[in-house]
């Protein structure tokens, strides 16, 4: 359902993705993982166009859109791919001044036009689904991290996205207030949404992913199902890399 | 001591006046105005195509390199040389709509980039589009953070008006000369017009700290004890 192909990007004389293909089947969860610096965000963000790649493909369902150097697509080409994608950020960025409810419902009021009180509809749905709708008429300073990020998996849901992009969903989370959210994106994960996720969290990779990619250097190393990639890995490089997420695990979980 | 409370009540309906008339409107007008030429200004320095972004800081630049009071006799007294005759109070919005507009700019530029850039990325990321997140997202946010520099120039502006006293505007400096012209009771006079002067800064910080109450009520801010 999502496809990239041979997704390039260079800042400068720095390229931070060297081509990278990679498909994501729908209702699937796909983790990438990998040393910090080597892409990973860069290609999360390359997938809603936070990033514009500099060469190569992109699909997400029925849309398509190509780069070359030098010619930054149109707006409206942009918006087309990036309505199908929610993201997730490691620092939650709700928007600060409004409160819970009105930042699930701010991209159907504001974007799609939806009507007051049926946004709010939809949106209050969604707060139950993350287990936040007792915090509706609460401003984001007055949440905890953990419930800070559920309601904004609620908000990046709201405009129902054909896929979930996660950057860094756990990292800014003590390992308890991670669990919260990890549950959350479970449930999620179980009910068939289709999920990319940049992590370090081995706790919230070997839990939800189904299919792993790891990523070094703005490349591809290995990429397979969960199950393989995590118990035999091919290539040294990534069972090394493994070994030190499993070491992070026993000292306590997460990063 | 009776003389001069009776001089402060017989002149004070004329100084009010000359405030509620021209004083009053100057400055709402030309700081209304000012924070839109600001806003612009802002706007074209952060975003605009480089050329236009040079224009601007060069606006800024004669305005806040030249003394208020040259400009406005520019505008005044120069003008007509070059063929453009303007009424006293026209040519006075001109030059305090034109020196709050370059102060503000800088003031609203610096405050719309405090506004991290994951605030842009939240608000592109549901959909929105350029002016939906300057609108919906970052000036909200920026707003709470410009008023306690903003209120500065708009009290600043309250007490620059007395300039416009010197190219002719009746306003409540000017009411003050007059009187004492033919009172020669410069003292009382211009203490009078002072008090007047505070009472309307007064009103402003008071409106201010409503203001950052009012816009930093979802938290996060550290806020003043008084």
């Amino acid at each position: 359902m999502i496809r990239l192909t041979n997704i390039e990007k260079r800042f400068g004389d720095l390229t931070v993705l060297k081509g990278v293909t990679l498909s994501v089947a729908e209702g699937r969860v796909t983790a990438l993982i990998g040393p910090s610096g080597g892409g990973k965000s860069t290609l999360l963000r390359c997938i809603n166009l936070l990033e514009i790649p500099t060469a190569g493909t992109l699909r997400i369902g029925q849309e398509e859109l190509s780069f070359r150097d030098g010619v930054p697509p149109a707006w409206r080409e942009i918006q087309r791919l990036r309505r199908q994608t929610g993201m997730v950020f490691q620092n939650f960025q709700l928007f600060p001044h409004r409160t819970a409810i009105e930042n699930v419902m701010e991209g159907l009021v504001t974007v799609q036009k939806w009507p007051h009180e049926r946004a709010r509809e939809r949106a209050f749905a969604l707060l139950q689904k993350v287990g936040m709708a007792h915090k509706a008429d609460a401003w984001p300073a007055t949440l905890s991290g953990g419930q800070q990020q559920r309601v904004a998996i609620a908000r990046a849901l709201a405009p129902s996205p054909r896929v979930l992009l996660c950057d860094e969903p756990t990292s800014a989370l003590d390992p308890e207030l991670s669990g919260e959210v990890v549950e959350v994106l479970g449930r999620l994960a179980d009910e068939g949404t289709t999920m990319v996720m940049a992590t370090h969290d081995l706790r919230l990779a070997s839990r939800i992913a189904h299919d792993v990619v790891f990523l070094e250097a703005g490349q591809v190393v290995e990429a397979g199902s969960a199950q393989a990639l995590f118990t035999q890995p091919k290539h040294d490089r990534t069972k090394r890399f493994i070994a030190t997420l499993t070491q992070q695990g026993q000292h306590g979980e997460g990063v | 001591m009776l003389h001069w409370l009776t001089l402060m009540a017989d002149s004070l309906p004329s100084l009010l006046w000359a405030a509620l008339v021209f004083t009053i409107p100057l400055t709402l007008a030309s700081f209304a105005l000012g924070l839109m030429v600001g806003l612009l200004s802002a706007v074209i320095r952060l975003f605009g195509p480089a050329p236009l972004a040079v224009v601007v800081r060069f606006y800024v630049w004669i305005i806040r390199g030249t003394p208020l009071l040259v400009q406005l006799f520019l505008i005044f007294y120069g003008l007509p040389s070059a063929g453009i005759v303007l009424d006293a109070f026209p040519a006075a919005l001109i030059g305090f709509t034109l020196n709050v507009g370059a102060y503000t700019s800088e003031i609203i530029r610096a405050v719309i980039g405090s506004v991290p850039k994951g605030q842009w990325e939240a608000a592109y990321s549901i959909g929105m589009n350029w002016n939906q997140a300057m609108r919906r997202t970052i000036l909200p946010q920026a707003a709470r953070v410009a008023v306690p520099p903003l209120a500065n120039s708009f009290i600043s502006l309250v007490k620059d008006t007395s300039l416009a006293a010197a190219i002719t505007v009746p306003e409540l400096f000017q009411a003050a000369q007059r009187i004492v012209a033919t009172t020669y009771e410069p003292l009382i006079l211009y203490v009078e017009a002072a008090l007047i002067y505070l009472v309307l800064s007064s009103a402003l910080s008071a409106l201010q700290l409503r203001l950052e109450r009012r816009l930093g009520r979802y938290g996060g801010f550290l806020e003043a004890k008084s």
